[in-house]
């Protein structure tokens, strides 16, 4: 039988706020354990949320840029269970009447198609804090730090049809809350995380088939294995008679498996309710015409632009605007080559992209400024060097030996343009040639190559390459 | 509206509460008659009225985002019953 994946995401991002959702304690990451967690977060007797004001402009900027509908009126709810990592014995969160809902994006797949993948919505609510299970004998120690960071849970329609595509969309998730600066998107650090629905169903059937809930795909690596396993394991068990059960199952990098995390019975009995310390918000049109001033420019926008003002190909502004700190580093490129684009797209796409992959490095890290990229490119576009040449700079760059114009000057890698010098170069690999000289006059014009590989080598590659070529043709044909 | 034994059982457990067996039939009975009680709720027609989200008619304040709080970790830690190296320490949990 042949079967159809069906796929939902619920996408946690952690707002980049300074304070917390619902109290003054400080977000940021990595501080010793539990400094910053403070009454609030801590559910302490007598203590009262008051909402930020940040988190929910930041939920207004994600709803706008995805075409969803801002609900002038949402109201938060408590979503009860237990557990020591939540000290109220709820979470604060929003059911009925969430922030945003009902857009869409449109996700680029790695065939160059487009899929249009719905938003059901995202809504506001707080992060947990974090169970330490190792280093200690039969107790959890327990971090508050991240209780209360405000989170925006995004949820996706089941419009997602395989692992590739599931991972395509939460790529462009990804790159637009980064885009919005609402995230940092760091999934190393959580910020940025990820469960996914996943059924199977005969191709060609209606209704949905029983689904599993995937926890802890916290890379874009492990969300597209997990699936692939948790659609195979599906499979197999439809296949050999039994039924999918309806749980929650934990993705297992090390054994790339997911097991099931707990069949409780009481699985979705969260028992949601309005929070009574907490009055509904209201947003009004100035509110989104505030968030709608501060949206910066968008990663479709931009790569239109970039196609038109930097006269790029589609599918090079599509690279560069794949992420804002690319597209931000391409342009600061541009600037300092005094206008070089389609130079830049070319030595930021491959050189650079080719070294950083090679030294696995993000392009903030980039051992290479933008401005000595570019100011090499200036250099290019000059003909003081050859973008032969240019690989080495670049090299010498990479090592940290410093901008472009010091290395040039330092190693004497100037391209040789005066007519003379090349000239007599020129006519030395003539000379040194008469066979081959002879074969070209009769017509075998490919050995011009042959003859310029030997005026570069006479030149250590310093020779200009377009004026050897002109001037061996001009030799040749004499 | 009537609940059973293991309805009560699984409310109980839910708000882990621990309920002895002998005292399940008393607690399904009072709470049967509550909602019993709530019940005649039901015999008024809300198809026209709004949901009530809070009692009081007003929208929620917002506070800016600013960081308010110091740390006073040491402060909250000496009514906790157990702590190591600045963490809680609760009975062991696994998932």
């Amino acid at each position: 039988m042949e079967w159809e994946v069906v796929i939902g995401l619920e996408i946690h991002a952690q707002l980049a706020t300074r304070s917390k959702i619902f109290s003054g304690a400080s977000t940021a990451y990595g501080a010793e354990p539990n400094t910053q967690a403070c009454a609030v977060d801590l559910g302490l007797p007598g203590v009262l949320p008051v909402l930020n004001a940040e988190a929910v402009n930041m939920a207004i900027k994600f709803g706008l840029a995805t075409g969803c509908t801002v609900a002038p009126r949402s109201v938060f709810a408590r979503k009860n269970y237990f557990y020591p990592d939540l000290p109220k014995g709820y979470q604060i969160s929003q059911y009925e009447l969430p922030i945003v809902h009902g857009g869409e994006v449109l996700v680029e797949l790695e065939d160059g198609s487009s899929k249009r993948v719905g938003l059901t919505r995202a809504h506001l609510e707080e992060d947990a804090g974090k169970s330490l299970h190792e280093g200690f004998e039969g107790v959890t120690g327990i971090d508050l730090n991240r209780a209360g960071t405000p989170l925006l849970e995004i949820v996706s329609e089941p419009d997602m049809r395989s692992a590739k595509e599931a991972v395509a969309y939460m790529r462009q998730i990804h790159s637009l809350v980064r885009y919005l600066g609402i995230c940092d998107g760091n999934m190393q650090e959580g910020s940025f995380r990820c469960d996914a629905n996943v059924s199977v169903r005969p191709k060609g059937q209606e209704e949905f088939g029983t689904r599993a809930e995937l926890k802890n795909l916290n890379s874009f690596r492990f969300i597209e294995r997990a699936i692939n396993f948790e659609v195979e394991r599906q499979i197999d068990v439809i296949e050999s008679g039994g039924q999918v059960v309806q749980e929650t199952r934990l993705y297992d990098a090390d054994r790339n498996e997911t097991r099931s995390m707990r069949t409780k019975e009481e699985a979705n009995d969260y028992r949601y309710f309005p929070d009574p310390d907490l009055l509904p918000v209201e947003i009004v049109e100035a509110d989104i015409e505030r968030a709608r001033a501060e949206l910066p420019e968008l990663p479709d926008a931009k790569r239109q632009r970039f196609m038109e003002q930097y006269a790029l190909s589609d599918s090079d502004a599509g690279q560069l605007t794949a992420s804002r700190e690319v597209a931000d580093y391409y342009e600061a490129v541009v600037e300092a080559s005094a206008g070089e684009g389609k130079l830049a797209a070319n030595w930021v796409i491959v050189e650079l992209g080719g070294a950083l992959n090679r030294s696995d490095l993000d392009i903030a890290d980039s051992p290479v400024s933008a401005a000595q990229l570019g100011g090499m490119l200036k250099r290019i576009a000059d003909n003081t060097i050859s973008g032969k040449i240019a690989k080495d700079v670049f090299e010498a760059m990479w090592q940290g030996e410093g901008d472009a114009d010091a290395i040039i000057e330092a190693k004497g890698l100037k391209q040789v343009t005066d007519t003379g010098a090349i000239e007599a170069m020129v006519d030395e690999a003539i000379a040194a040639n008469p066979k081959q000289v002879e074969q070209y006059k009769a017509g075998k014009e490919k050995l011009l190559g042959f003859f310029v590989g030997q005026v570069m080598k006479a030149s250590k590659g310093k020779a200009n390459p377009a004026q050897v070529n002109e001037l061996l043709k001009k030799r040749l044909s004499d | 509206m009537s609940l059973s034994n293991k309805e009560v059982e699984n409310i109980a457990h839910l708000a882990r509460l621990g309920v002895d067996a002998q005292d399940l039939d008393s607690y399904a009975s009072n709470l049967s008659r509550i909602l019993e009680f709530v019940e005649a709720l039901g015999a008024v027609d809300t198809s026209d009225v709004e949901p009530l989200a809070h009692p009081i008619d007003m929208a929620q304040r917002l506070r800016p985002d600013a960081v308010t709080e110091s740390d006073q970790r040491e402060l909250f830690q000496r009514v906790a019953p157990s702590v190591e190296g600045g963490l809680y320490l609760v009975p062991r949990v696994i998932e």
